[in-house]
């Protein structure tokens, strides 16, 4: 792979040169949020110290440096997701809040009782309760794609649950409890078919794959910006121009209006309309510093050592005795989700903690794809690029040392 | 202390004895009050039952499903508040909760019986509820709370 070594990559993260409980820190959480390179960290430092100020608003440089960066920052992730314009980019605080803008303004316009709303059965919390939420406010239903014992989308069930009635649909792009990859253009090709839009969960996709948002052809693309080495609390919800021209606005206040009388609001064009208040400057600034860092070392690349890594702790894994696998989906990506023996997830966390090997253990944020596969939690260990084949054989001796307390 | 002997203080035989095979993990015949407990975090459930006559605690038991830690100590707990007062079983929450809150010299640790086992929690802040959630859900059931009890 050219341009992409592993050791080198490391460097580049402070935090995973330090010893945690007396050994060498295993960082496999990545999937629950990422660590930050220098150049992110540095990034935020030199908006603090040389252009910070408020956007949009002042006449003066400091003022005109910050917009520089916060549109830039636009024009950045425009770039990097390949939308036809920036103006289809709108910062928010995260995939979350992405969710739930369109579900309290696309959504509150244009789904109404008896209207049906398309999930799957493996989504995260996240592209779940916003749903719930306005079918609650509204009188919609919601329908489920379910899910089959890989951890798949039954895609045979699909043309049957995209009715006269469906409003929208929304999927995840990669599973964050299983890894599962889903097949999204597809679903969407099939769903525009029918003139349904389709919002994609692309929280965990955007950090080990690259994503061609015009190739998917979704309507929304939410992703955050902590899991892909950036800031918390700033993300993006991708919208087709068209779609976001028609939507009402989110929250209220300063910035995202034109004109303002007693009787009468003038709102803003996109995406400010939909951005109230003065935004998460340096969450834009840093967001942007983690994109050109992913452009830097090639998302290709990013993609080839993620492949390589997956496929050899899969292997590793399994060779674990008593270790299944929760999730066996032909095409994953990042995350491996598990039980070991008859160990509950968290004391096969407490125990690698005390290696120094940090994984997530519980639900995540999942709980209807954790019931399909009857478990209340699992052990998910979850790969990023500055991870390296001695993490997991760290993660494997680990899993020995779990079943040799359990015995 | 190393990370290991912390673990073994932690998972301790005794506690790994009564995860694997709890005591009173059945339901109480005649139950005069149950309550449920869950832990939101960990989707760690239990249900408690008990018989309660004349204020005293005649027979208890718990189901569910959880980590060793919340298994153990449900367990423990079955076997330490029978034929207690009300009083006796809170005041015993109390010191059980100092013991795995801040370790075993914020308690005298004798008086706790088998329940010293669980002292090993106090070194692992991310257990503690694992640790608590029988105790809370006891409680709830003493004072004939019937909505669930939640750690959160």
């Amino acid at each position: 792979m050219s341009g992409f070594d592993v050791n080198q990559v490391r460097k580049d993260f402070p935090i995973l040169h330090q010893e945690v409980r007396g050994r060498p820190l295993v960082y496999l959480d990545s999937a629950a949020t990422a660590q930050k390179p220098q150049a992110v960290i540095d990034a935020l430092v030199r908006f603090y110290q040389h252009d910070n100020a408020n956007v949009h608003r002042g006449v003066h440089v400091l003022s005109e440096r910050a917009t520089e960066a916060y549109e830039g920052a636009r024009e950045t992730v425009r770039r990097f997701i390949n939308a036809r314009d920036a103006k289809e980019v709108v910062f928010v605080r995260g995939t979350t809040e992405a969710i739930n803008l369109v579900a309290q303004t696309y959504g509150r316009k244009h789904i109404g009782a008896g209207d049906e709303v398309l999930i799957t059965q493996m989504e995260h919390h996240a592209n779940i309760v916003p749903w719930r939420m306005l079918c609650e406010q509204t009188g919609a239903v919601l329908k489920v794609i379910p899910v089959d014992d890989r951890g798949e989308l039954v895609l045979d069930a699909v043309d049957a649950l995209l009715t006269e009635r469906t409003r929208i649909l929304a999927v995840t792009h990669v599973s964050n409890a299983l890894g599962t990859v889903v097949p999204v253009k597809e679903l969407t090709r099939r769903a525009h078919a029918k003139g349904i839009p389709v919002l994609v969960d692309g929280a965990q996709a955007v950090t080990h794959f690259p994503v061609d948002v015009q190739d998917l052809g979704c309507d929304f693309y939410a992703f955050s910006g902590h899991k892909m080495f950036g800031p918390t609390g700033i993300g993006v919800l991708y919208g087709r121009k068209e779609r976001l021209e028609a939507m009402p606005p989110y929250q209220g206040g300063g910035d995202m209006i034109l004109s303002v009388t007693m009787e009468k609001v003038t709102y803003n064009r996109v995406p400010y309309r939909f951005e109230a208040g003065t935004p998460n400057l340096e969450g834009a600034v840093g967001l942007a510093a983690a994109i050109r860092y992913l452009e830097a070392l090639g998302m290709e690349n990013v993609a080839a050592h993620d492949r390589e890594l997956l496929a050899y702790a899969t292997q590793a894994l399994e060779a674990v005795p008593g270790l299944r696998m929760v999730g066996t989906a032909r095409e994953k990506s990042g995350v491996l989700s598990f039980m070991l023996a008859d160990v509950h997830p968290h004391d096969v966390g407490t125990i690698l903690d005390r290696e120094g090997i940090c994984i997530r253990t519980g639900h995540h944020c999942a709980q209807p794809v954790m019931q399909h596969f009857k478990v209340p939690a699992t052990s998910r260990a979850s790969l990023a690029l500055y991870n390296t084949r001695e993490d997991v054989d760290a993660l494997v001796r680990g899993l020995h040392k779990v079943l040799e307390v359990f015995q | 202390m190393s990370a290991s002997d912390d673990l073994k203080d932690l998972y301790q035989e005794v506690v790994l004895e009564h995860s694997k095979r709890p005591r009173n993990y059945r339901v109480v015949e005649g139950a005069t009050a149950e309550a449920a407990g869950h832990n939101p975090l960990c989707g760690d459930q239990l249900v408690v039952t008990l018989k309660v006559e004349g204020g005293v605690i005649k027979d208890v038991a718990f189901q569910g499903q959880g980590c060793a830690i919340s298994k153990a100590s449900a367990s423990l707990m079955t076997g330490a508040v029978k034929d207690r007062t009300r009083a006796e079983a809170e005041d015993l929450f109390e010191r059980v909760h100092k013991l795995v809150t801040e370790g075993p010299e914020s308690v005298d640790v004798d008086a706790l019986g088998k329940l010293a086992v669980l002292s090993g929690v106090s070194e692992f802040p991310a257990r503690v509820k694992c640790a608590s959630l029988a105790w809370h859900t006891l409680r709830a059931a003493l004072e004939g709370r019937g909505e669930a009890v939640s750690t959160e």
